[in-house]
């Protein structure tokens, strides 16, 4: 037994740790939130020239065939510089839906375009887990029509959406006549979210039904979990550092009580949280019993966890932090995004008790 | 990441759980600090003779004599829990003075002590608390004065469990008045039969006397009985208050409590419906739940990180801290869970088991102060986690 990263994990973290710390910074997430979208098609060269979108793509699609870990140790590190690229729809969830059932056709014509970059997947589930009143698709044939709301990497002209119709994941080209892309403005400018209109669209039946629909949406709540601990790991970081510089009644405010014990508070509640998030990144891969509980556990308790860090290291900056001058509120508003995204944590519990037999 | 255990863990397993199969009748009941009677010694020896009970304390010593395998004690531990049997006896003789003999102690004392207090023959308390001396603890004041081949003690402890059924205390005195205040403390076993001694027990909220307070009035403890260095006995209790800390908090509590948290929320009806079917309720026991489940596995990743020499300091800063309020949450929901029959703490019809978590509730409160505050591990977490840095010396001293 061996509860650890291997020293690959730890290099390929430390690899993209290093390549956002040398891109990155707040300017960049200032000017992409006035709209620089520009910003979007060079992080994501990047991200290309760096092999990730294959991550979890076996390597007869031209991928390297990692797994869920992997994955969430990347997007732990796009959580910590809350970097606006497609990462959870695009390169886990798209992949894992489409690697449900083994060798289908679907499969073998996309995953080889999403691996070298060529094309970004969107994927909006949703609807799969609280469908609102005015969203919901419909499937005629294999036309589809209806919205779908709050699709995640559909920012880059996706040349495929992932969604879900009745029982059923289906995949739709946007090639297609009859789609229409929107962003909808959320709190979060680092990660856009789209509305997506399907005006009696031709779609593809990905095989796998409601298990698939399971497996696509346990793994991205995983990474949901993963962005929440870098960005709130971040904000503790920021908020020590802050308080180790900032001087009141001739202290650093650091060396006060009052705000060492914020800090310790928020360490040891995000310390354990990596452990979760290990054991349940890995039971995605490993131990199949057990991936759907401990997804649900990860992302709420992280959605938990992220929202009080969020808060509190926002007042370890005092006034500054609740200005633009520093920039800590853009992690603020990615977690409070990821904590709504496939399932709110009181939403998420409600699944977790129902999967161990409780609420009858 | 790698959750399977190899072949040589696996028949381990079944080794220990083929063992407990076959003696579970000789089970003792106890792991409190209580006297243990006959059936537990027992049982002890026979733990130690099987390797499930001292089990890396040398043969000489009266141990297992085991090269240390940080997997195989998890699975005892877990082996033992699942079968609901107690595990060799645990008391601060065994967790922490002799982990300090072993490895401060004098050829001498560890053939005197050790083999009879993992045995359970010999009992052992802790004198460190003072009344005036709480979480700074170094300002200690029980004097130890030279005298010839002897010291005399004067001075008083708080907090001393078992001390009324102890032969002998591990004790922090002061022996160099003139020191500054970490370099004048020496360790010291002492025999509690000396004359002088005096044991008084010490009521709590919980209306036992978990604890007692002793008072030392002329005890004569000769000079041999000091463990490590004279004036270094700061350094030498330091070595096993991390046993303490690390014995606090313990998630495989957590884990066994959430089950009979579960257990009892299926058995419970109000109006007639099952508490385990109530979405409040549920939504809180899945919160718990998540709590406990990543204190289980920050304990796995600190076992891989102890086996694999893996820097894991923060996960190990905060387990006192979280176990310890996870513990008292848990107990505390276990109340809400009974409603009014939870405030039930006697003999009554309608008692449906509230008394023990209650007496949980209550004790725990007793747990986050004791072995470094809540606030201490706090202070710990960040200064020595995220390196932040201690109160200025002028707030602490005073202006002089």
């Amino acid at each position: 037994m061996e509860f650890a990263l291997s020293e690959e994990q730890e290099i390929l973290s430390d690899s993209v740790k290093k390549m956002l710390a040398d891109n990155t910074d707040i300017d960049l997430l200032r000017n992409h939130s006035k709209g620089d979208e520009g910003i979007r098609e060079s992080l994501r060269k990047l991200v290309v020239e760096m092999g990730l979108p294959g991550l979890l793509i076996p390597e007869e699609y031209g991928g390297s065939g990692l797994g869920v870990l992997e994955a969430s140790l990347i997007a732990e590190e796009f959580g910590r510089y809350a970097v606006p690229t497609p990462w959870i729809g695009n390169s886990v969830m798209a992949p894992t839906a489409l690697l449900f059932e083994k060798g289908n056709i679907l499969s073998e014509k996309w995953l080889p375009l999403i691996a070298s970059g060529e094309i970004t997947a969107c994927v909006a589930l949703t609807e799969a887990v609280g469908k609102r009143s005015n969203a919901g698709l419909e499937l005629k044939g294999l036309k589809v029509s209806g919205t779908s709301i709050f699709g995640i990497d559909g920012e880059l002209n996706p040349r495929i959406i992932i969604t879900v119709a009745g029982d059923d994941l289906i995949l739709v080209d946007t090639e297609n006549p009859g789609v229409t892309i929107s962003e909808i403005p959320t709190i979060d400018s680092t990660r856009p979210v789209v509305e997506i209109i399907f005006d009696s669209v031709d779609a593809e039946i990905i095989p796998g039904g409601k298990e698939a629909i399971q497996k696509t949406i346990d793994v991205g709540r995983v990474l949901l979990a993963a962005d929440i601990l870098g960005a709130s790991s971040n904000m503790i970081d920021k908020a020590v550092e802050y308080s180790l510089e900032r001087k009141q009644f001739n202290r650093t405010i650091g060396s006060f009580q009052a705000v060492k014990h914020m800090c310790a508070e928020m360490a040891a509640d995000l310390e354990p949280c990596r452990s979760l998030l290990w054991y349940s990144a890995y039971a995605q891969d490993n131990i199949k019993e057990e991936a759907s509980l401990l997804s649900c556990h990860a992302k709420a308790h992280l959605s938990e966890v992220g929202q009080d860090i969020a808060r509190v290291s926002t007042q370890v900056f005092g006034g500054m932090g609740f200005t633009d001058l520093l920039g800590i509120h853009y992690w603020f508003k990615r977690i409070g995004l990821s904590r709504q995204i496939l399932g709110g944590p009181e939403k998420v519990r409600q699944e977790a008790a129902k999967i161990q037999g409780f609420l009858s | 990441m790698d959750l399977n255990e190899g072949p040589e863990y696996v028949s381990f397993r079944e080794k220990v759980a083929s063992f407990l199969n076959k003696n579970s009748n000789m089970a003792g009941k106890a792991r409190t600090p209580v006297r243990p009677n006959q059936q537990e010694l027992e049982w002890q020896k026979k733990l130690i003779d099987n390797g499930y009970a001292a089990r890396t304390i040398p043969r000489e010593y009266g141990g297992f004599g085991a090269e240390s395998d940080v997997l195989k004690s998890r699975i005892i531990a877990e082996e033992f829990s699942q079968s609901s049997i107690p595990m060799g006896m645990a008391n601060q003789g065994i967790s922490m003075l002799v982990p300090t003999l072993l490895e401060l102690g004098t050829d001498e004392q560890k053939k005197s002590w050790i083999s009879k207090t993992i045995s359970g023959e010999v009992i052992w308390c802790q004198g460190y608390s003072e009344p005036g001396s709480g979480s700074d603890l170094a300002s200690l004041q029980t004097k130890a004065v030279d005298d010839g081949d002897d010291f005399i003690i004067n001075g008083q402890k708080i907090w001393t469990s078992g001390a009324q059924i102890s032969d002998m205390m591990f004790c922090l005195v002061r022996t160099e008045p003139d020191a500054t205040k970490h370099k004048g403390i020496s360790y010291i076993l002492i025999d509690m039969k000396t004359l002088g001694i005096e044991v008084r027990p010490l009521m709590t909220m919980t209306g036992h006397a978990e604890f007692n307070e002793v008072f030392f009035t002329d005890v004569r403890v000769p000079k041999s009985q000091i463990v490590g260095k004279r004036g270094e006995g700061w350094y030498v209790a330091n070595a096993t208050l991390t046993h303490e800390r690390g014995m606090l908090g313990d998630p495989n509590q957590s884990a066994s409590r959430l089950k009979e948290i579960i257990d009892l929320m299926q058995e419970e009806t109000v109006n007639g419906e099952k508490l385990i079917n109530n979405p409040v309720y549920l939504d809180r026991l899945m919160r718990l739940q998540a709590r406990v489940l990543s204190m289980s596995f920050n304990s796995l990743r600190l076992l891989t990180a102890s086996h694999k020499k893996l820097d894991a300091k923060m996960a190990k800063l905060i387990v006192k801290l979280n176990g310890c309020q996870l513990n008292h949450d848990l107990a505390g929901f276990a109340i809400d869970l009974l409603g009014e029959l939870g405030t039930i703490y006697g003999r009554s019809n309608h008692d449906h088991g509230s008394g023990k978590w209650q007496w949980k509730f209550m004790f725990d409160l007793g747990l986050i102060i004791g072995g470094g505050t809540a606030q201490i591990q706090k202070n710990i977490i960040s200064e020595s986690g995220l390196g932040m840095p201690r109160e200025p010396k002028p707030m602490l001293e005073g202006k002089k």
